[in-house]
C-alpha cells in the first residue's frame, strides 16, 4: 500500500491504522484547503519572507505547493512533489529568493498544519497524538523533498554561472590570420586548466591557427601542476599542427620549474607579449613566404 | 576492413574510419610502407578525422609507419586529429613525437610540399616550427 | 536506461565494441564532449591489456551512483597470469612487451578513481570509474 512507504518500521496492525489516520487528515486538509492556505500565506507575508514576490505570485505559488503537499500525504509518493519543487525552484532563484526563505515557508506550513489538527481534535487527546504521529514523518520528509530539491538547483545555478565566468574571463583572440593569443589571468584550477586547454583546442580547429601565442604574465599562481597543465596544452596544439609560443614566462619562475623536474624544453618561450607575437608574426610570414614558393615553384 | 589508400601525385594519402581494428591498422601500415616504395612516393598522409580515439596502440603503430616510410625516403604527416581526441592524447602521455602532424588534408599537403621539396629548405633546426 | 554491460574480449574487434559500448552508455549517464572520448580512451587501453596478456577476459561497463554524484564504472577483468609487481606497472615507461607501455599509468590519469588487484597466476582485476560533475 502506498501509505507504507511514508513510514517505517511500524508493525502492520499500526500501519494500517496509519493509513487511516493518514486518510483522516488528507480529508481535513482538504476540506480547509482556502482556510489554511490563506493562513500560510498569511504568515509567509507576516514572517517577512519570498519578499522578492507579489502577494498574488505568493498565494499561487502557495495552493500550488498546499496542493502537492497534500498529494504527498496521500499517495506516499513522492515524484510529483519532487518535480514540483525544481520547477520552482528554477522559477524564483532568479528572482533572488534564499535558501532559508524556502526552508522557512515549508516549516510554516506544518507549522499550520499541525495547529489545525490541534484545534481540530483537542477534544480527544489521545487521537490527536495518534495523527500526529502519523502526520510527522511524512511532514518531515516533504519538507525535506522541497528544501533539497531547492538547494540542489541553487547549487547547479551557481556552477552554471560561474562556468560562463569562466568562460569569458579565458577568451581566446583571433588577432589576425591564422595567430591566435590566449591570455591567462587569474588562478588556474584544474578544472579551468581543463576548459583552457580544450576552448584553445577548440579555437585552433576553428580558425585553422597555426600559431598561437599563450601570455601567462597574469597567472596568479605558478606552480607544478599549472606548468604540466601548460605544456601539456603545447603538446595537444602540436597535435592539432599549431605551433605555441609561451610568453611572460619570467626565468626566474621558469628555473624553479626546470628545479622540480617540469620539461620546458618543448616549450617556446619568449619574455613578453609583444615579442611574442612579433616571433609569430614572423613565423607565419616565413611559412606563408615558404608556401607560395612551395605552390608556385620558381 | 580495408582502408582505402588515394596516390595524388607524389603522395599517398589514407583516410582512417572510425572503427579500425588493431587488424587493419597494421594492415594499412604495411600496405602504406610497400606502395610508398613502388611509387616512389615522397610523401604520406594519414587522415585521422574520423578517428574517435586514440590509444596506445594506434599511437605506436602511426609512429612505426612514419618510421617505416621515413626509410623509404618518405615523410609521414598525420592530419585531422580531433581536439577531444588531442586532450585524451596528452592526458595519456601520447605526444606522436617525431611525427609531423598537420590541421587538415590541405595543411597536411602544404606541409609536405615544403619539406619534400629538395634536401635542406625550410625551416630544418627551427625547434619552434612544426616545419 | 540499462545498468550495465559485460562485453568480452577476444579479439581485437572486441576493443571496438567494448568502446563503442562504453560510450553510449557514458552518454546515457550524461557524460559529454571530451569526457566520452577519455572513457573510450581508458576502455581501449584496459581492454588491449587483457588481449596482450590474458588472451581473453571482459569489460563490465556500469552506471554508478555515489549520491548525489552519478558516474560509470568500468572493470577490465582476466585470468590471465597477473602482475607481479604492480608498483613497477604502476610507474610511467614500464612495459613488460614492445611498446609505449602507457597502458596502466595514463589511464589513471584520465580517470579520477583507479583500483587494481592482481598476482601471479590469480588473474587481474582493474576497476576505474569516472564521475559527472554535479548538476
Amino acid at each position: 500500500m502506498a501509505n507504507k512507504q511514508v513510514l517505517t518500521k511500524s508493525p502492520p496492525a499500526f500501519q494500517e491504522s496509519t493509513a487511516a489516520l493518514l486518510r483522516e487528515l488528507v480529508s481535513h486538509l482538504r476540506q480547509n484547503r482556502t482556510q489554511l492556505r490563506q493562513e500560510w500565506a498569511r504568515r509567509i507575508t507576516e514572517a517577512k519572507l519570498l519578499t522578492a514576490m507579489t502577494q498574488e505570485e505568493i498565494f499561487t505559488e502557495a495552493t500550488a505547493v498546499y496542493d502537492n503537499y497534500v498529494e504527498a500525504l496521500e499517495t506516499g509518493t513522492f515524484e510529483a512533489l519532487t518535480a514540483y519543487a525544481r520547477n520552482l525552484s528554477e522559477r524564483i532563484i532568479p528572482r533572488g529568493v534564499e535558501t532559508h526563505e524556502v526552508v522557512g515557508i515549508v516549516l510554516l506550513l506544518r507549522d499550520v498544519l499541525a495547529r489545525s489538527l490541534f484545534a481540530k481534535y483537542q477534544h480527544d487527546f489521545a487521537f490527536l497524538n495518534q495523527i500526529l504521529d502519523a502526520y510527522e514523518p511524512a511532514a518531515n520528509r516533504i519538507a525535506n523533498t522541497v528544501a533539497v530539491g531547492f538547494v540542489q538547483e541553487r547549487e547547479r545555478t551557481i556552477r552554471q554561472q560561474q562556468e560562463a565566468i569562466r568562460e569569458l574571463s579565458t577568451p581566446v583572440l583571433q588577432v589576425r590570420e591564422r595567430l591566435l593569443i590566449l591570455p591567462i589571468i587569474g588562478v588556474i584550477d584544474p578544472q579551468r586548466a581543463r576548459q583552457l586547454t580544450e576552448q584553445l583546442l577548440r579555437g585552433i580547429r576553428t580558425n585553422r591557427a597555426k600559431v598561437v601565442v599563450i601570455d601567462i604574465t597574469g597567472v596568479a599562481a605558478m606552480d607544478s601542476n599549472v606548468a604540466n597543465n601548460l605544456v601539456q596544452t603545447v603538446e595537444a596544439s602540436r597535435l592539432l599542427g599549431a605551433t605555441v609560443i609561451v610568453t611572460g614566462l619570467s626565468p626566474e619562475i621558469a628555473q624553479t620549474l626546470v628545479t622540480i623536474g617540469v620539461d620546458l624544453g618543448k616549450m617556446n618561450t619568449i619574455g613578453d607579449l609583444q615579442g611574442g607575437i612579433e616571433e609569430a608574426e614572423r613565423l607565419l610570414g616565413y611559412k606563408v613566404a615558404l608556401d607560395l614558393e612551395a605552390t608556385h615553384p620558381s | 576492413m580495408e582502408v582505402p589508400i588515394l596516390k595524388q601525385g607524389d603522395f599517398l594519402i589514407a583516410t582512417l574510419q572510425a572503427a579500425l581494428s588493431d587488424e587493419d591498422l597494421t594492415n594499412l601500415r604495411d600496405a602504406l610502407v610497400d606502395r610508398v616504395g613502388k611509387a616512389r612516393s615522397r610523401g604520406v598522409i594519414v587522415d585521422v578525422t574520423a578517428l574517435d580515439v586514440m590509444d596506445s596502440f594506434a599511437a605506436r603503430t602511426l609512429r612505426a609507419l612514419a618510421h617505416m616510410v621515413k626509410l623509404r625516403g618518405a615523410e609521414t604527416v598525420i592530419v585531422g586529429i580531433q581536439p577531444e581526441v588531442a586532450f585524451s592524447m596528452v592526458q595519456l602521455g601520447l605526444t606522436l613525437e617525431e611525427v609531423k602532424t598537420a590541421l587538415d588534408l590541405e595543411e597536411g599537403l602544404s606541409l609536405l610540399g615544403l619539406t619534400t621539396k629538395g634536401a635542406g629548405s625550410g625551416g630544418r633546426g627551427r625547434r619552434s616550427h612544426t616545419i | 536506461m540499462e545498468d550495465g554491460v559485460v562485453v568480452p574480449i577476444r579479439s581485437d574487434r572486441d576493443i571496438i565494441i567494448a568502446r563503442h559500448e562504453g560510450r553510449r552508455i557514458a552518454a546515457e549517464i550524461g557524460f559529454s564532449g571530451s569526457d566520452l572520448t577519455l572513457i573510450a580512451t581508458a576502455i581501449s587501453e584496459l581492454a588491449r591489456n587483457i588481449l596482450k596478456f590474458a588472451a581473453i577476459g571482459e569489460i563490465v561497463v556500469t552506471a554508478v551512483q555515489n549520491t548525489p554524484r552519478r558516474g560509470i564504472s568500468i572493470a577490465a577483468k582476466d585470468e590471465g597470469p597477473g602482475i607481479a609487481d604492480i608498483p613497477l606497472a604502476m610507474k610511467d615507461g614500464y612495459s613488460t612487451s614492445f611498446g609505449l607501455g602507457l597502458g596502466l599509468p595514463g589511464t589513471k590519469r584520465i580517470m579520477d578513481e583507479f583500483n587494481i588487484k592482481s598476482g601471479v597466476g590469480q588473474g587481474t582485476i582493474v576497476i576505474v570509474k569516472k564521475w559527472l560533475p554535479l548538476q
